[in-house]
């Protein structure tokens, strides 16, 4: 079997730049249906679904409507009983293809001691690359400039039993960078920090998203949506609403409720400045930007 | 309630020594080497010998002393079972007391202390591989030794692969037993009254949630290693490959010339 690294194109093996990942990659449902062996009721039912390159979109839902499984469509975990998934227009279907998708999107998953492999810092982030096939010199660049990035060079020969737990989420994080993926699926990832894990976690994804990376993010919180591009809501395995997040952001508090959301005060207070005046309603719903309008008041 | 809290068999104490930076091939080798001259040289000066070279090895790894001296903790229970098995039932004529008809003897006792030593060094000589050499590295060089049998049908890197994994979740569970054991404890479970088969029914409630939890656990682990592009070991490259170089062969060298050392001596007695 021919390692990843001989189906990888040059410039992605000896790449030197700021962003850790490649440009973004577009991926597409078409018709998606998802059902467990064992299982009579249908996961995911008829999802068409397309997410352009360079887009952040949050994925919302109650648990059990199936946005852990959609993101595992986009990463060939699984492959949609009907319909189809394509990743920078390749089926998941083509078993060949899988380890290449796989190379292009990558996944954090919710607890970060499920994902880290590796008793060492270094050795956990150099996995992926490992398993890609690469030159010996081009994995260490690699983990070198993820653990750079995530915060964690200094620690980089340390077990990881001694990381707390959101250097451990930034450790998978580190282990998802060193692949250099297109494309990072987020399943509740963020949902085990504590608010300043949290904050450092966010501001990292921010940069990789700015410099062009396709962003899926599963949340069950809408003060994390408010970065995204376009938010999705699953309800029972169908898309029950999609559009931009600021539109989302707008439904009225009570019909947020009942589709079983909390608003963020951050979308609240811009409601409320917009409503009196004071500030112009296409401001986005981010505490800096409301700051900025602000201070330009006075 | 702290389970791993002194256990440091198994651990990996990173350090920049010249035994850190090994082949684990070599370290392996001389490892298992140690262990078969152990058990044939039984003399006690022959046994200070292993003991000297156990303490340099340390220092030089910088090690420290408590981790060394507590990794044989948790099988101290059996070199004490050992030991007493051969205080009394080894036999001899020189008896120093007896309790019923079991009979402490001389010889026995003498035996007993050579056997609770061996055990000691072969278990400090197992814990200096595994501070000084990372579970990865560890797997690798296993691989590599197994590698010949991969031509019979041996799964050496699926083999090493599981030892990296069970390493590696070694705190972890321990960890997550604890956690168990607390929320059991916050609901009343006692765990410290009562008889043995008592004390042993009362873990049932934590083994049940802990097994659950190692398979769910074990299912996110297969899927996270599947979506980080891990395919088995075909194609997997290594980001050190293992090197034989001049260094291991100096290891080597001076553990033989050692060895022939405290063999000639174990003779000698």
């Amino acid at each position: 079997m021919a390692p990843v690294s001989a189906m990888l194109p040059r410039w992605r093996l000896y790449s030197w730049s700021n962003n850790l990942m490649s440009s973004g990659t577009t991926l597409y449902l078409k018709g998606a249906e998802f059902q467990y062996p064992d299982n009579e009721k249908k996961v995911l039912k008829g999802i068409d679904l397309e997410i352009r390159a360079g887009e952040w979109i949050a994925l919302l839902g109650p648990n059990g409507s199936g946005k852990s499984t959609l993101l595992k469509l986009f990463n060939a975990l699984l492959l949609p009983s009907q319909g189809c998934c394509f990743i920078d227009g390749i089926n998941t279907n083509e078993t060949k293809s899988v380890a290449l998708i796989r190379s292009k999107v990558s996944i954090v998953f919710q607890n970060p001691e499920d994902q880290i492999v590796a008793s060492v810092v270094e050795e956990d982030t150099a996995f992926g690359p490992e398993n890609l096939g690469l030159r010996s010199d081009e994995i260490k660049i690699r983990v070198k400039e993820a653990l750079i990035s995530v915060g964690l060079w200094e620690k980089r020969k340390h077990a990881v039993s001694s990381l707390s737990g959101g250097q451990k989420q930034r450790l998978a994080l580190a282990g998802v960078f060193a692949i250099r993926p297109g494309s990072l699926l987020l399943d509740e990832a963020m949902s085990m920090l504590d608010p300043a894990s949290r904050k450092s976690f966010l501001d990292l994804i921010k940069r990789e998203h700015s410099s062009g990376c396709t962003i899926v993010q599963v949340t069950h919180r809408l003060d994390e949506i408010l970065n995204s591009d376009r938010t999705v809501v699953i309800t029972d395995g169908q898309i029950s609403w999609q559009g931009k997040t600021e539109n989302f952001l707008s439904i009225s508090e009570n019909e947020l409720k009942d589709m079983g959301f909390a608003k963020p005060p951050v979308a609240v207070l811009k409601e409320e400045l917009v409503k009196s005046g004071i500030i112009p309603g296409s401001t986005r719903s981010d505490i800096g930007e409301i700051r900025k309008k602000l201070c330009l008041l006075q | 309630m702290s389970l791993i809290k002194g256990v440091t068999l198994g651990q990996y104490i990173p350090a920049d020594s010249f035994i850190h930076k090994l082949d684990p091939r070599c370290k392996l080798l001389i490892t298992v080497l140690s262990m078969i001259l152990i058990f044939i040289s039984g003399s006690f000066p022959a046994m200070a010998m292993w003991a000297s070279l156990i303490i340099f090895t340390a220092k030089r790894s910088q090690i420290p002393a408590k981790a060394l001296i507590k990794s044989a903790k948790p099988i101290l229970v059996l070199i004490i079972f050992t030991s007493l098995l051969n205080i009394f039932f080894t036999g001899g004529s020189n008896i120093i007391f007896s309790i019923g008809p079991l009979k402490a003897s001389v010889e026995g006792t003498v035996t007993a202390l050579r056997m609770g030593l061996r055990l000691y060094l072969l278990v400090l000589f197992t814990a200096l591989l595994t501070f000084t050499t990372s579970p990865s590295e560890l797997s690798d060089g296993l691989e590599a030794a197994f590698g010949p049998l991969t031509r019979f049908g041996f799964p050496a890197h699926e083999v090493a692969m599981m030892m990296t994994i069970a390493l590696r979740f070694i705190p972890t569970l321990f960890e997550e037993t604890e956690r168990i054991i607390n929320a059991q404890v916050s609901r009343g479970a006692d765990f410290v009254s009562g008889g043995l088969i008592k004390r042993a029914k009362a873990y049932i409630p934590v083994l049940i949630p802990l097994f659950v939890l190692v398979f769910k656990r074990a299912d996110t682990l297969a899927s996270a290693m599947e979506a980080r592009c891990y395919r088995g070991g075909k194609g997997r490259v290594r980001m050190y490959p293992l090197t034989w170089g001049s260094a291991e062969n100096k290891a080597l060298t001076a553990f033989v010339v050692f060895s022939a050392a405290v063999i000639s001596l174990n003779r000698c007695m």
